[in-house]
């Protein structure tokens, strides 16, 4: 596994080292691996969701408004994850990393907001060992959830070590492929409010 | 605490008991050697942090090997038991724990490492890298293999071991089943599955973006090509069962309702998607197997394999076809017969591509010049056998007829027609004919021929009847039958053979040791007179760079290309650079033991102990991602050294 | 042809191992090539039709194989015109190869399809005759048999008319079962909260052999079951017999049926489905269990409070309900 420095001033940094490339192609196909892992779980949740014996029904407990906040908050997230790439693309490093800490505030935000929601569906009755429609809801939303929260505790370390090693190919490499995952998340929260949230509201 | 070891370590069974008498003593045994003869660094450096895919894909080896015997072992065990009948040598209870166990051992602890142990030795060198594309992720592929192995295996003396099949159907395996068995089932595949994904992910990108100068796609060696479309099946299947194992494991640890009978919960869908995850995977173990076959038939017909285009497009059909019949394990649950005729269709088309491959090796036989070495008596062997499996299968496909072969030992036969035919013989071809690359010798012809007739006349005579013993009705898990069944004449045959295989592996096992002591050591890189670039080498056990200048490659069996060119043996100046390897790593060998604490936690449910475990484990990858430019830096190997060791043989031949 | 004394001992091995397992093979009953019904018969029509397609693939494999090893094996004086190391495909043959398997799946999935739906159907030969229900319902290990209309339950037999079609109507109370009675016809599986149809009809007076094939644990085993086909004159007899002597179905009795263990048979004069539907109601069995003090994964146990995992109970599913074992054998 050789390095070679490529030197052509237009290929963005997390390109420029061998190990840079292979680790981002990598990574796209376990973000292959992911949508089938999250095409299970929803497949799942699809399969389960119409047993809600013995459980309020999601029309009942469901705070919409939550959800409409905590979506803005997360697609909101995903697009400064992006400014952020953008002004690492510039060099600028203080602004990039000022754009990460946002994109982690709001990230943070979500999950107050998802885990505020979970305790008040519990005390409407709502339980992880309630029904299987509950089992499922909380296992999809959970599973991206505890995703959200490994990505954050991610971005945290990434943003830790380009302050002490500054802006390199390796540092690069590490803040695209974080952003990437993050973006994913985004991705697939969509589906899940489309299919948990607004058919749940229809149903 | 005390208590918690009392009431699980099994002591009133004596065969369990022997065993862990014998796992005690043999632990002893290995720590005592290691510490007597002063290995533990060399342990340490040379084969735990290893990043090395040679020594890794050793490692994998040595694994499935130890593994086979256990579920050798655990067959043996059943076919004694069902050899006479109302026979009381095993309980209901033990039996089944042990057909259990023989399942989950023999295809996910045997078949799966013994493949990606072979992956591992030959791909890299096949493709003219000079190793993985993550040797770090290769590392933590095997011990998250190994830890979650261990945690599965150590079931059977401490807790009990899962019992429900190795398809672990609920309701049994959620109500049915108190105890820590089926958690060992759910946690200890876990594990290992993180290993088998990382390696799918390896090997994708190893393949697509590492090759050497002018090997095009339709340049790779077939084994390379069938790594390459496993790994994809294994990117996508395996995170399905990730998550069904994980959904089990809620049920049962914390009361979701999945699978369950009350609140909701749906049994069927734990069986759909298992074998969502579970069709695909036979095709995981089955195409690299196809891989082998196809270069040691090569080889050893000294002749190019017929229609490379159709082998390549019909393993790319294959692959997706699998994953569009997985009803055809349950086409008696009730399903409609027009879902059921879909899924009959798609069984039997999958047969399809797979004779294509058949014909197509049989026309590679076609004016060939056949050497009978013992790799290649392996393949031949396959080829009749494994058409038995392939067309009973064919018939099981036909959905209304299964109605009589579902669940009966005709369906037996014929899984392990295809599997022992498919997989197990190309495992033990590829581990003689890649055995002078991992270890520098051949093993003994005529050992391994006598393991060889052994296993294959012994494997025949133990399966053929079981066709049979499914037409007269014999339903599979059973552990015993009346003698009005009319059933023990031929179960009597069945065991005879099950106990030839039984000498075949012992055979084999010892030809490991005779050629270790008496054979004699290659002097090149190339055994057999190959085809393909792992042949390459100029040892026989390739420097741990693999090739001091990447090869320019051709043609389709770059090596084969590269030898009939050179008829002048130019004395040339190599110009050496020098070479930039990877560095060794602890990181995943120390993450995968907090994987199995965390793993052990959770089966027998000391949350402190789970909750300990995956902190550590997460912790381990904030320090892989802190550390990782340290590690990935690598080191150089000096000019010096190349020629050193490129020179070693060139003076002496 | 054989050159030394190892090539003859393997080929006599081989050929002396497949003749015992033919002689055993044809000594064994196969009953699902003697079925003794029109549903076993068109199982077994399309099973022995897949077989000579089969048998002509494996054939025409075999031969080539044989041909290919013997005729190109290397050795001394080989003509070179039989060697053609660089041979590397013929489009023509690629073509003959898929062609010819895909004839091969397509001339066995018709008769297939015709055969699935036709074996959602009573079968023809009685189409004059209204079959006669019978409830099949596994519950570990054992199988309870409901007749609704006649009102009366039998456990671990069930006696039926000859020539007359029988809609098994299958459910289980526990775990996910396979009735099967195998010279009669293909099996389906039953679960709690299902009921799956099966048509069979029996054309000869006899006792048959009817087991569970799916994996239920520790006695499925013994989760085995008489089939009885009497001819309708003695079975309209036994109907008329039971209802009139057999005793009542108490649901304290029954409830013993739902607990894990084997029992002998037993004859009823009115069904379980005064209590339970076990087609609609895939609680009612744990929850009976339960009540009975049986450790059931992922539900608390109301009666002892203990909900740690004992490994010594790898046994105890059947002993805390090993109180009565419930046989009254009426039959």
């Amino acid at each position: 596994m050789t390095h070679s420095m490529n030197v052509d001033p237009n290929t963005p940094l997390e390109y420029q080292s061998s190990i840079g490339r292979l680790n981002i192609f990598g990574f796209w196909i376990f973000l292959g691996a992911e949508v089938a892992l999250f095409a299970t779980i929803f497949a799942t949740y699809f399969t389960l969701k119409g047993s809600t014996g013995g459980g309020p029904l999601p029309i009942e407990v469901f705070d919409l408004k939550n959800t409409i906040v905590m979506t803005l908050l997360l697609l909101t997230s995903s697009f400064t994850s992006g400014i952020a790439i953008h002004e690492m693309r510039r060099k600028n490093v203080k602004s990039m990393i000022i754009w990460l800490i946002i994109t982690l505030l709001f990230g943070l935000g979500f999950l107050y907001m998802e885990i505020s929601e979970f305790i008040h569906l519990v005390h409407e009755g709502a339980t992880l060992g309630t029904n299987a429609f509950w089992s499922s809801f909380y296992i999809l939303t959970g599973t991206h959830g505890f995703h959200v929260s490994l990505g954050i505790g991610w971005i945290i370390l990434v943003i830790f070590q380009v302050l002490k090693r500054g802006l390199t190919p390796d540092t690069a490499k590490k803040v695209f492929i974080s952003s990437l995952y993050w973006h994913f998340l985004d991705f697939i929260w969509i589906f899940v409010f489309t299919s948990v949230y607004l058919l749940g509201m229809v149903e | 605490m005390f208590d918690f070891i009392k009431n699980n370590l099994i002591l009133d069974n004596p065969m369990i008991l022997a065993a862990n008498i014998s796992i005690l003593l043999t632990v002893i045994g290995i720590v005592f050697a290691l510490t007597y003869f002063k290995k533990w660094k060399w342990l340490w450096t040379e084969w735990i942090t290893t990043v090395d895919h040679k020594k890794i894909g050793i490692m994998y080896i040595i694994a499935a090997l130890l593994m086979l015997f256990r579920g050798g072992v655990d067959a043996l065990l059943m076919r004694a038991q069902l050899t006479v009948p109302n026979n009381g040598f095993l309980s209901s209870q033990h039996y089944n724990e042990i057909f259990t166990t023989h399942g989950t051992i023999m295809i996910l602890f045997m078949a799966m490492p013994f493949l990606i142990g072979l992956m591992n030795v030959a791909v890299p060198l096949q493709i003219g890298a000079r190793d993985v594309a993550f040797p770090y992720l290769n590392n933590l592929s095997f011990w998250s293999f190994f830890f979650g192995a261990l945690l599965f295996n150590i079931s059977f003396v401490f807790g009990g071991s899962p019992d429900a099949g190795w398809t672990n159907y609920a309701p049994l395996a959620v109500e049915g089943s108190p105890g820590p068995g089926i958690n060992y089932y759910l946690l200890g595949i876990q594990i290992s599955g993180i290993g088998t994904l990382m390696t799918g992910i390896n090997f994708i990108v190893t393949i697509i973006k590492m090759r050497a100068p002018g090997m095009t796609l339709l340049r790779m060696p077939m084994f390379t090509w069938t790594t390459l479309i496993t790994s994809f099946i294994i990117v996508f299947a395996f995170p399905i069962f990730t998550v069904t194992l994980a959904l089990m494991t809620f049920d049962r640890l914390f009361g979701t309702h999945f699978f369950t009978l009350t609140d909701g919960g749906n049994p069927m869908l734990w069986a759909n998607l298992f074998w969502l995850w579970g069709h695909p995977e036979v095709y995981i173990v089955v195409l690299p197997a196809f891989g082998i076959f196809s270069e040691v038939i090569a080889t050893f017909a000294r002749k190019t394999l017929f229609g490379y285009k159709s082998m390549v497009t019909s393993l790319v059909v294959i692959s997706f076809l699998s994953f569009l019949v997985w009803v055809h394990h349950f086409f008696t649950m009730g399903g409609s017969a027009a879902v059921n005729n879909v899924f009959s269709i798609t069984t039997m088309a999958i047969a399809i591509p797979t004779g294509i491959k058949i014909f197509n090796w049989l026309a590679t036989l076609y004016k060939s010049r056949i050497q009978f070495t013992t790799a290649m008596m392996w393949a031949l062997a396959f080829i009749p056998t494994f058409v038995i499996g392939g067309v009973t299968g064919v018939m099981l496909g036909m959905a209304a007829a299964d109605f009589q072969y579902h669940n009966t030992y005709f369906l037996i036969a014929h899984f392990h027609y295809t599997l022992i035919a498919g997989v197990v013989f190309a495992c033990f071809a590829g581990f003689v004919y890649w055995y002078p690359k991992m270890f520098g010798h051949k093993m003994d012809e005529r050992l391994g021929k006598l393991a060889f007739w052994f296993f294959a006349i012994g494997f025949n005579v133990c399966f053929l009847p079981q066709f049979l013993l499914g037409f007269a009705g014999m339903p599979r898990r059973i552990y015993t039958y009346a003698p009005e069944d009319g059933w023990t004449a031929l179960n009597v045959v069945s065991t005879i053979g099950a106990v030839g295989m039984g000498i075949g592996f012992v055979i084999l096992v010892y030809n490991v040791y005779y050629s270790f002591r008496y054979a004699k050591r290659e002097t090149t890189g190339d055994a057999w007179n190959g085809r393909t670039l792992e042949w390459a080498t100029t040892t026989a056990i390739p420097p741990h760079y693999n090739f001091a200048v990447i090869p320019e490659v051709k043609g389709i069996d770059a090596f084969w290309h590269m030898k009939q060119e050179k008829k002048e043996d130019k004395k040339e100046k190599i110009e050496y650079k020098p070479i930039h390897m990877p560095s060794n790593s602890a990181t995943p060998f120390i993450m995968s033991v907090f994987f199995f604490v965390a793993g052990f936690g959770l089966v027998f449910e000391l949350w402190w102990m789970a909750i300990l475990g995956g902190i550590g484990s997460i912790g381990c990858m904030a320090f892989r991602s802190l550390h990782s430019h340290i590690d990935d830096e690598g080191y150089y190997v000096s000019v010096e050294e190349i020629e050193k060791t490129e020179n070693l043989f060139k003076k002496e031949a | 042809m054989f050159k030394n004394a190892k090539t003859l001992l393997i080929a006599m091995i081989t050929i002396i191992s497949l003749i015992v397992i033919v002689a055993i093979g044809v000594k064994t009953e196969l009953i699902i090539l003697d079925p003794k019904g029109p549903v076993g018969i068109i199982q077994k029509d399309l099973i022995m039709y897949s077989i000579y397609f089969m048998l002509a693939i494996v054939i025409v494999v075999f031969v080539l194989f044989t041909f290919m090893v013997i005729k190109y094996r290397d050795r001394k004086n080989l003509s070179s015109k039989d060697y053609k190391p660089d041979m590397h495909g013929s489009t023509m043959l690629e073509i003959i190869w898929t062609i010819i398997p895909i004839l091969i799946v397509t001339a066995l999935s018709i008769p297939n399809a015709k055969a699935l739906y036709e074996l959602k159907e009573p079968p023809k030969s009685s189409a004059d005759k209204e079959p006669i229900v019978i409830y099949a319902t596994a519950a570990d290990w054992k199988w309870i048999f409901s007749y609704p209309k006649e009102n009366i339950e039998t456990v671990n037999y069930v006696n039926v008319p000859e020539d007359h079609p029988i809609l098994f109507k299958v459910t289980a109370a526990d775990s996910m079962a396979s009735f099967w009675v195998p010279q009669i016809g293909g099996q389906i599986y039953g679960m709690p909260g299902m009921v799956n149809d099966l048509y069979l009809q029996a054309d000869e007076p006899g006792k048959y052999e009817g087991r569970n094939s799916n994996f239920t644990g520790e006695g499925m085993t013994h989760q085995q079951f008489n089939f009885v086909v009497l001819k309708e004159e003695d079975y309209q007899d036994w109907v008329k017999e039971t209802q009139e002597n057999a005793p009542k179905l108490v649901e304290k009795t029954y409830e013993k049926l739902m607990l894990p263990e084997t029992v002998d048979e037993m004859t009823f004069s009115s069904t379980h489905l005064e209590f339970v539907d076990h087609g609609k109601d895939s609680e009612y069995a744990m929850k009976i269990r339960e009540k009975y003090g049986v450790e059931i994964k992922g539900m608390k146990v109301k009666t002892d409070g203990n909900d740690e995992n004992d490994s010594e109970e790898i046994d105890s599913k059947s002993e805390e309900a090993s109180s009565n074992s419930g046989s009254h054998s009426n039959h």
